[in-house]
């Protein structure tokens, strides 16, 4: 069957929420009710990264694309688009609608500055269709591999390449799996982590949802290379979509022979199984998550031994996370030169990053090592909504720490953000602008690994209690003097004492923010003043009495009746009841409420 | 999955399937399909060119459809858009004469003259 276009339709999580599969039904419907479902084919593909413009929906060969569809545009798209030609320009892809031709999606900035290699076929291809993942060159590494490479070969390709670990911590890939192929044993391990936790990150279970079968591919090289018939994906039960699609393309790697015995005639076997987590935050901790596949409580354990010498059922194991393999295949098809020419000196390739937060185009992005903050919030995310003033980037999620403004343009890479006191993590990057209160931020970080220790070891599931409560009494307005550096002595007693990489990291956004924001802490704890407005103990919403006209809206929207007077005459708001919702603010016309 | 054969034969037939989804360096052909179009037998038209080019194994090019051009009293219209912008513009057209066009502009690079515009206009 040839079809004179195809209609790409995102079915990434962001899409899928926002109604993509109501619009591929209506799409079918209306491509029915017009004749032409024998004329044009319907692509399910994962996350284009445009999130925040979803549903997105491409219609090829003009390459048109059409962002916020509705169930209702399909019925115009179909009779404008598909049957007479004509493209909907109000439905098109920002500016687009300005030039009478048709804008790609590769020349649109969010696109156009970026280097996609991770994220090659999100978006691109029919990630439940295996035969669009081998027309994209899939599977191909893994035959040059089988049949031209011994796997002490693909093991110095890798560590030529300087690929380094995409979760967080960035250890050099190719070192990983020359421990765990120097050790003998007849059976090792292959495994994937898949348990993204980072609050905001989601580039794995884009890359699991989008391309599946490069982490398969990527894995059965691994296999090759270290000398293991066995592999394991541990994801989060929470990524259903991704689950799913993980299914199919194991379930059409089997069949084609790309996973089971004597892959491609050799005498090289390999199968990957599936262990789904119990949504802990813990288990993406590397000791954590083998013992749960074990099928035990996911409880970290004191390294050494290391995986590589001892890890999954006491073998030989190595980890990875999906965006490391998902790095693999093209590695080895353009050759390891080709990967040190992107990036800086000592970061190599591109890094994957989920922006959000105060940022325009929330999404995903993928840009090479080395490019600045400012490329990324201004050029490519473009910008902060309603002109308001970047403040900070928080990077590496509860690990990881704050980039302020003076450092918006330090390239990216693991060893500066090192330096300024935050981390790559594994690529959450959330904006945050002159409303936003550090102190605040810092205690929402802690509540979230509170609630996360696992409770193993004491600094960790005290300490970082005990800090939290520091911060909640100063974010009340009860802050004394000494709480600072009671944080500080905390802080360094926890990151040396913890016993994994959840504690150890755990007090890095307090520390961070400590470093670049001390102002604000000092505001909060010696004047009982939050500079950015936002902890509510220390707002007061009060009415202006010269400029309140007395037309009672304030009074009415109140939730709390709340405030009160006559008619023509200023109003006051009661303190005692008020909640500091600020809708009496946002609701008056004359400007006269106000906040400190 | 027992050669690398096997492995390429799957590829080149997937990737013929995708290759509308690159739109570089490619010859694009463009239907009218308005109303008058349509109505003229440019569905028809349409079949013929993406039959043709199939059958011909013809890659680098596209077909897509475009609304009333503004000459009704010729369609069926089809215009072909070399990679370097450069235009014919056919009319009057149906299936036999697509199938000449396909040879002899697509494979030969030989505008099929007595088709186009200016001659019809003669």
């Amino acid at each position: 069957m040839v079809y004179r276009s195809h209609v790409l339709i995102c079915n990434g999580t962001g899409c899928t929420a926002s109604k993509a599969p109501d619009l591929m039904d209506r799409l079918e419907k209306e491509l029915k009710a017009n004749g032409i479902e024998n004329e044009v084919k319907i692509v399910k593909t994962g996350c284009f990264g445009l999130c925040e413009k979803g549903p997105i929906l491409v219609i090829y060969p003009e390459g048109a694309t059409y962002c916020h569809v509705t169930v209702d545009d399909v019925e115009k798209i179909v009779s404008e688009h598909l049957v007479k030609g004509r493209i909907v320009k109000d439905l098109l892809l920002g500016d687009a609608e300005a030039e009478d031709i048709t804008k790609s999606l590769d020349n649109v900035d969010f696109f156009s500055r970026q280097h996609r290699i991770a994220l090659r076929n999100c978006g691109v291809i029919n990630p439940e269709v295996i035969d669009e993942y081998i027309a994209k060159d899939g599977y191909q590494a893994l035959a040059k591999v089988l049949t031209e490479m011994t796997p002490q070969e693909v093991i110095d390709l890798l560590k030529a390449s300087n690929l380094r670990g995409r979760g967080g911590a960035g250890f050099p890939t190719g070192l990983k799996w020359q421990f765990a192929a120097k050790e003998v044993n007849e059976q090792k391990y292959v495994c994937c982590n898949a348990d993204e936790g980072d609050p905001g990150a989601f580039m794995d279970r884009s890359i699991l949802e989008g391309d599946p079968h490069s982490l398969i591919e990527a894995m059965t090289i691994a296999g090759y290379a270290i000398g293991a018939n066995q592999g394991y994906v541990y994801v989060r039960a929470e990524y259903p979509i991704a689950v799913n699609r993980l299914n199919i393309a194991l379930e059409q790697a089997r069949e084609y022979g790309l996973l089971g015995k004597n892959i491609f005639g050799t005498d090289f076997s390999f199968d990957i199984g599936l262990r789904l987590g119990a949504g802990a935050f813990v288990c993406g901790e590397e000791t954590a998550l083998m013992t749960s596949i074990e099928g035990k409580r996911g409880e970290p354990r004191t390294r050494p031994p290391f995986p590589a010498v001892k890890g999954l059922f006491g073998k030989p194991t190595i980890l990875n996370n999906v965006e490391t393999y998902a790095n693999i295949p093209p590695i080895i098809l353009n050759g390891s030169e080709w990967f040190n020419s992107i990036g800086t000196e000592k970061s190599k390739g591109t890094k994957v990053f989920a922006i959000g937060g105060k940022i325009n185009n929330t999404g995903l992005v993928e840009i090479p090592m080395g490019t600045t903050l400012r490329e990324v919030v201004y050029d490519i995310g473009g910008g902060i909504p309603n002109n308001k003033k970047f403040k900070a980037a928080q990077t590496g999620g509860p690990s990881g720490g704050c980039i302020p403004f003076e450092h918006i343009d330090t390239p990216i890479d693991y060893d500066n953000l090192i330096n300024i006191g935050s981390m790559m993590g594994s690529g959450g990057l959330i904006v945050m602008d002159e409303d936003n209160c550090m102190v605040d931020i810092a205690k929402f970080f802690l509540e979230f690994t509170v609630d996360e220790s696992c409770g193993k070891c004491p600094p960790c599931r005290i300490g970082t209690k005990r800090m939290y409560e520091i911060l909640d009494r100063i974010t009340k307005g009860k802050g004394e003097e000494g709480d600072i550096e009671k944080l500080e002595t905390l802080a360094e007693s926890i990151r040396q004492a913890s016993l994994c990489g959840l504690g150890q990291t755990a007090p890095n956004p307090v520390l961070s923010t400590l470093r670049y924001f001390r102002d604000e802490y000092e505001a909060h704890v010696k004047e009982h003043r939050c500079p950015a407005g936002v902890c509510k103990a220390m707002v007061k919403y009060t009415i202006i009495a010269d400029k309140c006209k007395g037309c009672s809206l304030c009074a009415r929207k109140c939730p709390v009746n709340a405030i009160s007077g006559e008619i023509k005459n200023p109003y006051v708001i009661d303190q005692e009841k008020c909640i500091k919702c600020g809708v009496c603010m946002d609701s008056c016309k004359f400007a006269a409420i106000e906040k400190k | 999955m027992k050669s690398i054969e096997e492995l390429k034969a799957i590829r080149d037939k997937a990737l013929k399937e995708m290759s509308i989804r690159d739109n570089e360096d490619k010859i694009r052909i463009v239907v009218g399909m308005a109303t008058c179009g349509i109505a003229a037998g440019a569905k028809k038209v349409m079949n013929a060119f993406i039959e043709e080019i199939e059958k011909r194994k013809i890659n680098n090019v596209s077909v897509s459809m475009t609304g009333c051009i503004g000459v009704c009293r010729l369609e069926p219209v089809a215009e072909i858009i070399e990679a370097n912008g450069e235009k014919t513009t056919y009319v009057e057209l149906d299936a036999e004469k697509v199938r000449r066009i396909v040879a002899e502009h697509l494979v030969n690079q030989k505008p099929v003259t007595e088709f186009t515009v200016g001659a019809a206009e003669r």
